[in-house]
């Protein structure tokens, strides 16, 4: 039998979708009342008192558009972490999958691309969100989807990969203390990176969630040339990480 | 063709051997019993015969493919029911099938469906999440979840453990099926009562290995003779009966509260206790001989 067989990617994330089937109204209500709640206090309430502008754009626009990052790692790379390691420890669900005809290969990339599509759906809910509190539609916005997607694609990949390493559940917090905070805070999404030391915008390049908030604002407010990098860097993101959890599950789930 | 090959086959996790020189066959259409106490290697054989560990040595062919090359072929038409329950919960009946009628590349999928909720006897609930369904039920569908793509071969490891009576009697009304149907099963167990009503051979496991096979007739005829005498007595007076019967050249094991004194047909007058409780001869009676450990 083939390497990544569609039928078998097919046949894991069939159930995937039975089970979303079971929990999407929650994931549909926090989607779109978490980027509410963040717009009413940041972008009406600092907005309004203290910064009423960034950038040359008006303060709710800048989060606004920032926040479809923050919607896309926290409905990708927690879900995949969470997800993973209850599968495998507690359900486990992939001593059942693997039994069946699918490698660790297939079973990784159907993880993969089921959290990448939902994420990429779910992390646009911010932007229409905004376009409620006052962000023109522009047709550029269209390709937000897609931006999305590769991110949660990445951070997917990212998530798998921690769970297929940690030994308990608690040592997640050191993921999320030492790593998904601090890209998120230093992703551009409240503040301009330009006002952070050198060393941090440096490091911000490095950054894929600040890539995405570049390119969800220039989807927003005009292409510039270096937005084709920024994907392609989203893209390598992507594989880097799909690489490395496969690697780190099958050194998990194969003895 | 065997169904299932495997020979001089290691698997060692850190200094633990876990399978040790591993030889088994199993022959098309027979079920055979894997017995053996915890840590005999059972659930790590059966683990090595579905890919989800890799032997350190040794040859191992299922259904005619090598594995761990051509495992995923060897899956294909391979049905696994594991031991523990990883069921959807909060899926219905029919989505847990559906989905892994799909796994396993069902032509046609509604009617394995159908097919899979019959054997499980759960039409009337396909539409209920799992987690309203009993544990009897549960099981059933873990079987018929197993079964959905007509397997050739079906491994089934431990399917009664911890299971009431009642419910034991159900998952052996379903394996009886199979294997009237002529499909070959493993069945790794440490329930004596459940190798010796299902399998044609036992296979006894111990430290990795085999260490007796035959059926269970057999095994006990050259093992354990015909009867087996019980005595329930307070400890001092059973090690008293103990070391006569040693000294007579009969063996004696532990029997929880009891002693068992096996082959006590060929006991001399005296020798067994008026008060012992004869009974003819049992696979338990040859397992612990042989392994030194009770089984439950």
């Amino acid at each position: 039998m083939r390497r990544l067989e569609p039928a078998a990617i097919a046949g894991v994330m069939t159930r995937e979708v039975a089970n979303f089937r079971t929990f999407w109204m929650s994931t549909a209500f926090s989607s779109v009342m978490e980027p509410t709640v963040y717009l009413l206090a940041f972008g009406l309430g600092l907005g309004a008192t203290v910064v009423s502008q960034v950038d040359g754009l008006d303060y709710v626009e800048f989060v606004g558009t920032g926040m479809v990052a923050t919607a896309v790692i926290f409905s990708s790379a927690l879900p995949a972490m969470f997800g993973t390691f209850v599968k495998h420890r507690f359900q486990n669900t992939y001593d059942a999958i693997l039994a069946a005809p699918v490698d660790v290969e297939e079973l990784v990339t159907a993880e993969m691309l089921w959290i990448g599509l939902r994420a990429g759906f779910f992390g646009c809910f911010p932007l229409l969100v905004t376009m409620l509190f006052g962000l023109d539609p522009a047709w550029g916005m269209l390709l937000v989807p897609l931006f999305c997607i590769v991110t949660a694609l990445g951070f997917a990949g990212f998530g798998i990969a921690v769970a297929g390493s940690v030994a308990k559940i608690d040592q997640f917090n050191y993921v999320t203390t030492l790593v998904i905070t601090p890209m998120f805070l230093v992703a551009g999404t409240f503040f301009p990176i330009d006002g952070l030391p050198e060393w941090a915008q440096v490091a911000a390049q490095f950054n894929p969630l600040y890539q995405l908030v570049e390119l969800v604002r220039h989807a927003s407010f005009g292409f510039e040339a270096t937005d084709l990098l920024r994907l392609a860097s989203l893209v390598l993101f992507s594989l880097a990480m799909w690489r490395l959890a496969i690697s780190r599950l099958t050194k998990r789930l194969i003895d | 063709m065997a169904a299932i090959e495997l020979k001089a086959v290691v698997k060692t996790y850190g200094q633990i051997r876990a399978v040790d020189g591993l030889d088994l066959d199993v022959p098309e259409g027979i079920c055979l019993g894997l017995l053996g106490p915890n840590g005999a290697g059972k659930s790590t054989t059966m683990r090595l015969l579905t890919g989800q560990a890799i032997a350190d040595s040794g040859e191992l062919s299922v259904l005619g493919f090598e594995l761990p090359g051509e495992s995923k072929e060897a899956r294909a038409e391979m049905g696994v029911v594991p031991q523990l329950d990883n069921l959807d919960i909060d899926v219905t009946v029919e989505d847990n099938l559906r989905v892994f009628a799909r796994l396993y590349r069902v032509d046609d999928v509604a009617a394995a469906v159908d097919r899979a909720l019959a054997i499980s006897r759960l039409q009337d609930r396909r539409r209920d999440a799992v987690d309203e369904l009993s544990g009897g039920m549960r099981r059933r569908l873990l079987l018929a979840r197993g079964l959905i793509h007509r397997p050739r071969l079906v491994l089934l490891d431990e399917p009664t453990v911890g299971l009431d009576p009642q419910i034991r009697t159900q998952v052996w009304d379903l394996v009886a099926d199979l294997r009237a149907e002529g499909t070959t099963i493993l069945m790794s167990t440490h329930y004596i009562e459940e190798a010796e009503r299902l399998a044609d051979e036992v296979a006894l496991m111990a430290e990795g290995k085999v260490i007796a096979r035959g059926t269970p007739a057999k095994l006990i005829s050259e093992h354990a003779g015909e009867l087996t005498a019980e005595l329930y007595a307070p400890p001092e007076r059973r090690a008293q009966v103990r070391a006569e019967a040693e000294s007579a050249g009969l063996t004696v094991r532990p029997a929880g509260p009891a002693i068992a004194i096996v082959g006590s047909e060929r006991a001399s007058n005296g020798v067994v206790p008026e008060d012992a409780v004869v009974r003819p001869a049992s696979l338990e009676d040859v397992f612990v001989l042989l392994t030194g450990e009770e089984l439950e």
